[in-house]
């Protein structure tokens, strides 16, 4: 009866991952936003078929997180089982310079404009 | 801050089709300091909340014997977005800044366009250790103060007690206003954008450079 989430014991979330515990790739940012490319279908893994109805909207993997309950690197293990079928696509990031190194001018002043605008 | 989190309806707002870029920014402080009171200010959805675990062999120890039978802590954070146009969306993020905190930092927010860190002028202690993180990761940054009605202090005293430069701005909030709170985000992005548009006249791309108090 219970639901996975935050205060499961980890053995019991790696037994959503099939026991892994990193995601094959760091494909995923936080503020990657996924887009569902089908829909579900019966016989899924139910947090696949969740992640398939949040993400008929682009949704960050962090809102993903945050709407499935799970841990951040959790759902990255399922979402990349996804992003490997095709059953979604990835939006990454455009900004991704390193720590050390800083957007440029011209996205800045995207962000200023937006922010004087709300 | 539970109740920060809770007080709204959970109305999912889904993004348009056409968002494809999302960016960063971090609220760092102590604990009560304001952080998802500000994120909520400004953001287009209620906070949402949620985790990461960060193993110990996130922390380094590369003997697996160490960590047999254990252990595995979460942190947990807040945020909040902004739909800044129809490909653009900020995400504001809520952290903790308590030690263990910091182990996550380069996995969760490697790429963030900048911090804010929210202090109460009561607390300026429970704020050294962020700044000295964020100092060590080159992230930059700007400090607002949140005004909890206690005695006042002059901006000099502030950044003495936090040991500052003058080069970062130092200025002062109300987390709990849409308007103030929007204004320290444009103050950081500012910020940001004087730094950028100084390292590429330079030639020079860190940002840790012209950041920090101490140039060696």
């Amino acid at each position: 009866m219970s639901r996975p989430g935050r205060d499961d014991d980890p053995d019991r979330l790696y037994t959503l991952t099939g026991g892994r515990s990193r995601a094959e790739t760091d494909a995923f940012d936080l503020v990657t936003l996924v887009v569902s490319e089908c829909e579900p279908a019966t016989g899924m893994q139910s947090e696949h078929v969740r992640i398939l109805r949040l993400c008929e909207h682009p949704t960050a993997v962090v809102e993903v997180a945050a709407h499935l309950n799970l841990p951040v690197s959790i759902v990255k293990i399922l979402l990349s089982d996804l992003l490997a079928l095709g059953r979604i696509t990835a939006r990454h990031p455009r900004m991704t310079a390193g720590a050390a190194q800083l957007p440029d001018t011209d996205l800045l002043e995207q962000v200023l404009v937006g922010l004087r605008n709300l | 801050m539970d109740s920060a989190t809770s007080d709204r309806p959970a109305v999912r707002t889904p993004l348009g089709s056409s968002a494809d870029n999302g960016l960063k920014i971090v609220v760092v402080g102590g604990f009560g300091v304001g952080k998802t009171t500000m994120v909520r200010s400004v953001s287009d959805i209620r906070p949402l909340n949620t985790e990461e675990i960060m193993t110990q062999a996130g922390q380094g120890i590369d003997d697996p014997s160490a960590v047999r039978g254990k252990t595995s802590t979460t942190v947990a954070f807040d945020f909040g977005r902004i739909s800044l146009n129809a490909h653009t969306v900020l995400y504001l993020f809520g952290a903790p800044g308590q030690e263990r905190f910091w182990f996550l930092w380069d996995r969760l927010f490697a790429g963030t366009l900048g911090a804010v860190v929210l202090v109460d002028t009561r607390r300026l202690a429970d704020s050294w250790y962020a700044i000295d993180r964020l100092e060590h990761h080159g992230t930059p940054f700007i400090v607002a103060r949140n005004d909890f009605g206690g005695p006042a202090h002059t901006a000099e005293q502030v950044r003495e007690a936090l040991d500052l430069s003058e080069t970062i701005p130092l200025i002062d909030c109300d987390a709990r206003s849409r308007a103030s709170s929007k204004g320290v985000l444009i103050t950081l992005v500012e910020h940001l954008h004087a730094l950028s548009a100084a390292s590429t006249a330079s030639g020079t791309s860190t940002a840790s450079a012209t950041a920090r108090k101490t140039t060696p």
